[in-house]
């Protein structure tokens, strides 16, 4: 099942001549992981940034082409380039979430951090948020290490612990997809790890995109791949078929190591 | 030679520096000894009119304190403008470049200006006009505290605040300025240190009063302009309470001064 599609899409940043994203189809399936691997500068981030128009936040850039999502109440596929409204972006925002490359905590309270997004989305109750956030920061497998300082400033964590935060921050509002560029580019290996399992059990509730530079990661915990070069989708399949028995050479020298 | 050059350079500057700082050390020597024992219990119990400084303590307080109401939130509302609604605008820039001029204003042309345009139509000096000026000249300081504190607030958490679905509005008052909290207030404080010991913005504008008075309908007694006057005066009585009132002023400028530096220093 898909949850996103992706239809002859390209992406022209503000005063550019050249477009940084030709003509790219892919699917999103649904509950599953979809990696988007390439080289740096081969346009994978922007695309990325394109699924919840967070390049909305700067004037002049251009889409063209469509990106469908699943809404599923009416179970039909909405071009999100048409949307408009500020409510209409806001309410893509909910269902897309999004976790960047650095740890991005609000400046506030663990607890705030959480309850924000829910806070947005009308509740008000204090009971109902207080089992919201637990569950988010159990979700993100950080209860444990902060139920006792709830009321603690969130940039007091560590760099990991904080990354983890803003998971647990982006699934409390339920979104439907989750993208995730590079997020583990700044952390140390056993928080990466740590987050790499997070991905890997989130996905039963949640369909992840995620951005990555490490190749083995995307090997570890994807299950589609999609291979990205210059601004083009060069190839994608299931993640073994990739890595395994690419149909591109291009595929194949890059996953080799050859260049990138 | 270029050593010598270099021992040169190096003992102007350090000559010019020892004037400056010489000049400094004796005004700050004159000032303590001459104001410390001018200060008793008295002056700030007793209005000027009696030989105190209560009123214009008060006065200086009031002045101040409105000049902040006016100008924080007009420059804090202007230089979120400039930093985050500003984008692509060609006035931008223009506006953020006269805003610089405005602060290195004289501010005796300040205290004109609104000496035109509140004094001159109602006939008399009053409260108002002068808590106005000092309003006037905190605004470019404030403007420009904003625009560079909101600057320095990486462009991530702005994203971040966005895509979990925040308005931008909401992004900007709940994040945004949070995070640029102690820089902001840090800018605020020393704005104030700035206008609270002007003279000429006051001068036209309050004008001085002998006695209490906290209606900023009328004539307005402040320390700073009632400095001005004393010390010209040929009474030794009251150029004694003058230097009291400078000293008052000066230890009191040090400390909030202190105050913003021990803030930027223990920002993060």
């Amino acid at each position: 099942m898909k949850v996103m599609d992706i239809k002859k899409f390209s992406f022209t940043y503000a005063g550019a001549s050249n477009p940084s994203l030709k003509n790219i189809n892919l699917p999103v399936y649904e509950k599953k992981v979809t990696a988007l691997i390439g080289p740096s500068g081969c346009g994978k981030s922007t695309l990325l940034r394109s699924l919840n128009r967070i390049h909305d936040l700067y004037p002049g850039n251009k889409y063209e082409g469509e990106i469908l999502l699943k809404n599923f109440e009416t179970k039909a596929m909405e071009n999100i380039l048409e949307f408009k409204k500020e409510n209409e972006l806001i309410n893509l925002r909910q269902r897309v979430g999004m976790i960047f490359q650095k740890p991005t905590p609000f400046p506030m309270s663990i607890y705030d951090n959480i309850a924000y997004g829910l806070r947005l989305k009308g509740i008000k109750n204090k009971s109902e948020l207080d089992g919201r956030v637990e569950d988010a920061l159990k979700g993100g497998a950080l209860w444990n290490e902060v139920k006792d300082r709830l009321n603690d400033d969130a940039r007091g964590l560590s760099g990991g612990q904080q990354q983890r935060l803003c998971i647990a921050r982006a699934i409390a509002v339920e979104p439907e997809v989750l993208l995730m560029d590079e997020p583990t580019s700044a952390l140390d290996p056993i928080s990466t790890l740590a987050i790499e399992e997070l991905v890997t059990q989130l996905k039963q509730k949640v369909t992840i995109v995620i951005v990555t530079h490490n190749m083995q990661q995307a090997s570890r915990i994807s299950d589609f791949t999609a291979y990205m070069y210059l601004g083009e989708l060069i190839e994608y399949g299931e993640t073994t078929q990739i890595f395994l028995n690419p149909q591109k050479k291009h595929t194949a020298d890059y996953i080799a190591g050859k260049f990138g | 030679m270029r050593l010598i050059v270099n021992k040169i350079i190096l003992l102007l500057s350090t000559i010019s520096a020892l004037i400056g700082l010489g000049f400094l050390f004796w005004i700050l020597v004159t000032l303590t000894v001459k104001g410390i024992g001018a200060i008793d219990l008295h002056i700030f119990t007793h209005d000027l009119v009696d030989n105190g400084l209560r009123n214009l303590l008060i006065g200086q307080f009031v002045l101040a304190f409105i000049a902040v109401v006016i100008g924080v939130p007009i420059g804090m509302v202007a230089g979120i403008y400039l930093q985050e609604y500003s984008f692509g605008n060609k006035y931008a820039e223009f506006i953020r470049n006269l805003s610089d001029v405005m602060m290195s204003a004289p501010s005796i042309v300040i205290g004109t200006f609104v000496y035109a345009i509140m004094v001159n139509p109602i006939g008399h000096q009053n409260g108002w006009a002068g808590a106005v000026a000092l309003g006037i000249m905190m605004i470019p300081i404030v403007v420009r505290t904003t625009d560079d504190m909101l600057g320095l607030v990486p462009k991530e958490l702005r994203e971040a605040g966005v895509a979990i679905g925040a308005p931008k509005y909401k992004v900007i008052f709940d994040i945004i300025i949070k995070a640029a909290k102690v820089g902001i207030m840090t800018g605020i404080l020393l704005a104030f240190a700035r206008i609270v010991g002007e003279t000429a913005p006051l001068l036209f504008t309050s004008g001085n009063s002998q006695y209490f008075t906290l209606n900023l309908n009328e004539v307005f007694p402040s320390l700073t302009v009632a400095i001005y006057n004393l010390a010209t005066m040929p009474d030794e009585n009251l150029v004694r309470i003058a230097w009291a009132g400078a000293f008052i002023l000066t230890v009191f400028v040090l400390i909030i001064n202190l105050l913003g530096r021990y803030f930027i220093k223990n920002k993060g």
